[in-house]
């Protein structure tokens, strides 16, 4: 029931900006239903953006929420930690905001193992300016600054997220939207850098151009190309060929950097008592 | 299970027709044919009878259009 989540919105700045069959509604729909699950106190609970069609999210949400520069969500997020550790801070970014113009921001942030959760709304273009390729546009895809397809290789952020340190990583559709919501609520839980795929479609400025059809087929094509990762462990190489895991695929165990930051404040006070 | 959702009264559904942008993914998905597009792709419930209350066209409604509302006064 919508009722139940609606006090979470800014209703006056609704209906939304998004496309028609654009997924980030629903990925946003998830996220309120896990912070609702959470039972998160709004005004102990902030929400940090970026720049891009994601990165509105925040407008439309009623908790403390900052809108910042383009990939620099990650960085105003760590200052607002380290000066209030207590608040719960979900960072919305999209995939050319988080992984190109703050690519290192992510990096870091991981490798601080901050306890903030990253969420990314990840529709593999960039749509809000005009559907140029981004880190995550899969080889040979067409984007408006790629019109015979993208020669790059695109970055897999759940692998990205482990190699930089991020103590929880997860992945999940729009389709997917229950699993989805349980992610952000274990990403949460975890005291450190917690790092969601949320995978979004882009009807406008990505499935247009590769002919991958309206926003149903677009969200059909995530049913049937996303894996549990559960169930792809009884799967050979050849089955798992062209899908994608979804579900919890890593969790590791680090000291958090603001506990840690925390225990330098004491002993540099104490030194100076000394 | 058909005597369990008897028992909760009928579901409504309610189309917010401002908000509702005509991607037509809540047609698609529901599992049991409730909804159609009127003649400009919006939802339309035409057979409530037949909701199940599983709220898939609310959890994937991109708009926060349509809400499943479940009476429970019989509980």
């Amino acid at each position: 029931m919508f009722a139940q989540i609606e006090e979470y919105f800014r209703l006056e700045k609704m209906p939304h900006i998004w496309c028609p069959g654009c997924g980030h509604g629903i990925i946003l729909g998830a996220m309120v239903r896990a912070i609702k699950e959470l039972g998160y106190d709004q005004d102990k609970t902030v929400v940090v953006s970026g720049i891009g069609c994601s990165s509105r999210a925040s407008g439309y949400l009623d908790f403390n929420t900052l809108h910042t520069t383009h990939g620099r969500a990650l960085a105003f997020a760590t200052g607002i930690k380290l000066a209030r550790p207590e608040l719960n801070i979900f960072v919305v970014m999209g995939d050319g905001d988080c992984t190109a113009i703050g690519g290192n921001h992510f990096i870091h942030a991981a490798r601080r193992n901050i306890d903030l959760n990253a969420i990314i709304f990840n529709n593999n273009i960039y749509g809000m300016t005009g559907g140029q390729y981004s880190p995550t546009t899969p080889y040979d895809k067409k984007a408006t600054t790629a019109p015979y397809g993208t020669i790059e290789r695109s970055f897999d952020l759940v692998e990205l997220a482990k190699a930089s340190g991020a103590t929880f990583v997860g992945r999940a559709t729009a389709y997917h939207t229950k699993l989805l919501t349980q992610l952000i609520v274990q990403g949460a839980k975890n005291k450190g850098f917690s790092v969601i795929e949320a995978i979004s479609q882009c009807p406008t400025s990505y499935g247009r151009r590769n002919k991958m059809g309206d926003p149903v087929e677009m969200i059909k094509w995530q049913k049937e190309h996303a894996v549990n990762v559960k169930a792809a462990k009884n799967m050979t190489e050849e089955q798992l060929a062209g899908k994608f895991k979804i579900g919890v695929l890593h969790q590791s165990e680090a000291p958090e950097y603001t506990a840690m930051y925390d225990e330098i404040i004491a002993r540099a006070q104490q030194k100076v008592k000394k | 299970m058909s005597n369990a959702l008897s028992q909760l009264g009928p579901s409504e559904i309610k189309v917010n027709r401002r908000w509702c942008k005509a991607c037509g993914i809540c047609i698609a998905l529901c599992p049991k044919n409730v909804l159609e597009a009127d003649e400009k792709g919006k939802a339309v419930v035409v057979a409530p009878e037949n909701c199940t209350r599983c709220g898939i066209c609310e959890t994937h409604c991109p708009d926060f259009a349509i809400s499943v509302e479940v009476n429970r006064s019989n509980d």
